[in-house]
């Protein structure tokens, strides 16, 4: 028996789940709760990483998403950050559960999604320098642990604080979209041992994506810092 | 987080890091690795916060919890107002949560903690709600002067009549009050249970007790809430559920969802537990442990149930459980026995598209009668297949489940009037009152339906004196033991009535 992550169901992990997921003897969430989340599947935009079946066909354009071609029109973000992939859609079940990991301080919670997160490094950015993105003192005194460091754990691999968080962040979901994409403050600087990403290609690890701006604040410290190209994973999208 | 901890008087004080005395050399260390852990003698002379005394007395709180600064709490530490408890205790491997109980290994799990700096620092993944409560941080208790209340303006206010059964059970409460121990209330759906506590909760109030009324369901606090105002109008009162803004600190009398007590330690004389055979509390020990917390040592508790579980109806019978009965509703007519129909093979019938032919006709004569009606199903899947099947046929017919969004609006619906048959999953099987409804089970023999969520969902009909003759069916593909024990319950309560 199991027992779900999340919702701490008894579960049994049936042979053809696993056999089907292929992923025999990882079964974290029970099937209610797997269900919930929904795999970015099928086309993406090639930038963000979202996937087109889940907006009208006027908001893209070829392997773009609208937002993506305004971020690369604009001069000052044009290329800064290569490409974001994610796991699932930012769905209601997934916005919960991320609460719960971040605001209730469920650190367990990343434990189900190592599999996952680790299939998506090694497809798509394998080699790369793995940087989580920081939180503020504050914040993280607050909380305990920093997410995406965490999440940047599951990686297997060495995980590098090369950003530091300067300014205390203001309540990001209070601003408006247009607020966050003028956002001229810097946020991120670079830490002592940045020097380890001069010359190499990066990528961000963060919970969510969702304007794009905080992570292409961070990707664009760290190409100041030398970073060669600088992509992000996140959980969700 | 981290503290020094160094003698003074030969206590050894605990002092949060941020505050350490520039002249004391101890290392800091996460709470939970303090070696000895005293609390300074409470010093009458000190001045201390009101407010403060009011927020915590009778609690077990985070820091976070409390609207306070570290050097105001750690100034109440000093003055020995306020002592410190590890939130997670350890014993060879194992550890359990003093919030919440929890004692399985695998809720509980460790980060690398930037506050007390510890790579693994165990936490109580059970009670997170109500903030996490890891081995660095102290949980709060209040030790220093006890609260007082107005005792001269306590006063009833009620002016009602009580039936003479419930005169009965409201006696018998009334004399254990000021004692120790258990009490039962077992009344039937319909009884009128809160107003055999009025004369109690006076009794109680007015010698200066603190006082739980606790119930399973947000829905009974907000529901009690205006009536407890109206009735004790001189009191503090205060109204505690998942969400809830009012937090009136300190109030003698408090009303709140079993969840909520995890939060209160040692803090009341009379705790009332309502629906105490109700999920979650049956199935759940951990709040069976809140209430137990909850409540001072010598406190009496009341427990009130339409349908005891089966260990407490053993108890009472065998007499280790005091306990008075009302068996008899408040409008004096008895409950309607339920009536047993076959349906047969109702899955099978579902899988191709169609509804028991006895049940059709239950719906059709409800609508022809123009009498609401509950019909209770044993699932939301096999929820959506009949409310599918039967709003293709007739008007008026919704469903509602626990998920439902729109639940709320539904059941305000049908208290109107406007859905003429509400399908419902067991969320229903209490509280919902609604007069002039029948009420029917579908798959009566599935293992949900158990002797006491039947008894209750047969106690939704009849509930009003225009209207006591409610009727009550059971559909099912083969009678089970709970569908017996629950006529014979029912039965057997009219028989006491003298009905
Ligand atoms: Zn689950
Ligand atoms: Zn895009
Ligand atoms: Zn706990
Ligand atoms: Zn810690």
């Amino acid at each position: 028996m199991n027992y779900c992550l999340y919702c701490d169901e008894g579960f049994y992990e049936t042979v053809s789940w696993s056999f089907v997921l292929g992923i025999a003897g990882e079964m974290h969430f029970c099937e209610g709760c797997s269900s919930s989340l929904e795999r970015i599947e099928g086309e993406i935009c090639e930038i963000c990483g979202r996937s087109f079946s889940l907006f009208p066909e006027q908001y893209r354009q070829e392997n773009r998403c609208n937002d993506c071609i305004h971020w690369e029109e604009d001069v000052n973000w044009r290329g800064v950050l290569v490409k974001n992939r994610s796991l699932y859609v930012y769905n209601d079940f997934l916005k919960e559960l991320i609460s719960r990991l971040k605001y209730r301080g469920d650190a367990e919670l990343v434990m189900g999604f190592r599999q996952e997160f680790r299939k998506i490094y090694q497809h798509e950015f394998k080699g790369f320098v793995v940087v989580p993105v920081p939180l503020s003192q504050e914040r993280h005194y607050e909380r305990g642990f920093n997410q995406t460091q965490l999440l940047a754990e599951l990686l297997g691999v060495e995980v590098e604080h090369a950003l530091e968080r300067v300014l205390h962040e203001k309540k990001q979901s209070k601003k408006s979209r247009q607020e966050r994409l003028e956002m001229k403050e810097t946020i991120f600087e670079l830490a002592n041992n940045s020097k380890l990403v001069y010359g190499k290609s990066v990528v961000l690890v963060d919970d969510v994506y969702t304007t794009g701006a905080t992570l292409r604040q961070a990707s664009r410290v760290l190409k100041e810092g030398g970073a060669l190209q600088v992509s992000s994973m996140t959980l969700g999208r | 987080m981290r503290f020094v901890s160094f003698f003074v008087d030969g206590k050894s004080l605990a002092v949060p890091e941020v505050l350490k005395p520039p002249d004391v050399s101890a290392v800091p260390v996460s709470f939970h690795k303090l070696q000895v852990l005293d609390t300074p003698d409470f010093s009458e002379v000190s001045p201390f916060s009101a407010e403060l005394q009011a927020s915590l007395s009778g609690k077990l709180l985070l820091f976070e919890e409390l609207p306070y600064s570290i050097d105001v709490i750690h100034e109440h530490y000093l003055n020995g107002c306020l002592a410190y408890e590890k939130g997670i205790e350890e014993a060879g491997g194992s550890f359990v949560c003093k919030r919440c109980g929890n004692d399985k290994p695998r809720l509980f799990s460790s980060f690398s903690c930037f506050r007390c700096k510890e790579k693994e620092c165990v936490y109580c993944r059970k009670c997170l709600v109500m903030g996490r409560v890891s081995q660095c941080t102290p949980l709060v208790r209040w030790c220093g002067a006890e609260l007082e209340w107005k005792l001269d303006e306590v006063a009833l206010t009620w002016t009602g009549e009580l039936s003479a059964a419930q005169r009965k059970a409201s006696d018998g409460l009334v004399s254990r009050v000021g004692g120790k121990g258990e009490l039962l209330i077992w009344a039937v759906c319909g009884a009128g249970k809160t107003e055999v506590l009025f004369y109690g909760l006076e009794r109680a109030l007015k010698t200066g007790q603190r006082v739980c009324l606790a119930t399973p369901r947000t829905d009974v606090v907000l529901e009690l809430l205006p009536r407890l105002r109206k009735v004790f109008p001189g009191i503090t009162l205060a109204g505690l559920y998942g969400g809830s803004e009012e937090k009136l600190d300190g109030a003698q009398l408090v009303v709140s969802t079993t969840h909520q007590l995890f939060r209160y330690r040692d803090a009341f004389d009379l705790v009332v537990v309502d629906e105490v055979d109700a999920f979650p509390y049956s199935y759940d020990s951990s709040l069976e442990h809140a209430v137990h917390q909850a409540k001072k040592k010598d406190a009496l508790i009341v427990y009130l149930s339409a349908t005891p579980g089966r260990k407490m109806k053993k108890r009472a019978v065998a007499g280790g459980l005091p306990h008075v009965k009302i068996p008899l509703r408040f409008h004096g007519f008895p409950l309607p026995v339920p009536r047993f129909v076959w349906c047969g093979n109702w899955k099978k019938r579902l899988k191709k598209g169609r509804l028991p032919g006895n049940v059709m006709n239950w719906v059709e004569h409800q609508l022809e009668v123009k009498r609401q009606g509950f019909l209770f199903v044993p699932s939301v899947v096999a929820l959506h297949q009949i409310v599918a099947l039967l709003q293709a046929v007739f008007p008026g017919i919704e469903g509602v489940h626990a998920e439902d969004p729109e639940r709320k609006e539904k059941v305000m619906k049908f208290r109107k009037g406007e859905i003429s048959i509400l399908v419902t999953t067991t969320i229903l099987e209490r509280g919902v009152t609604v007069p002039f409804t029948d009420v029917a089970v579908f798959g009566a023999e599935e293992d949900i339906f158990t002797e006491s969520a039947l008894v209750q969902i047969a106690g939704r009909a009849g509930r009003s004196k225009d209207d006591p003759a409610g009727e009550v069916v059971f559909f099912h593909y083969g009678k089970t033991s709970a569908m017996v024990d629950a006529k014979r319950h029912i039965e057997g309560m009219n028989r006491e009535a003298g009905l």
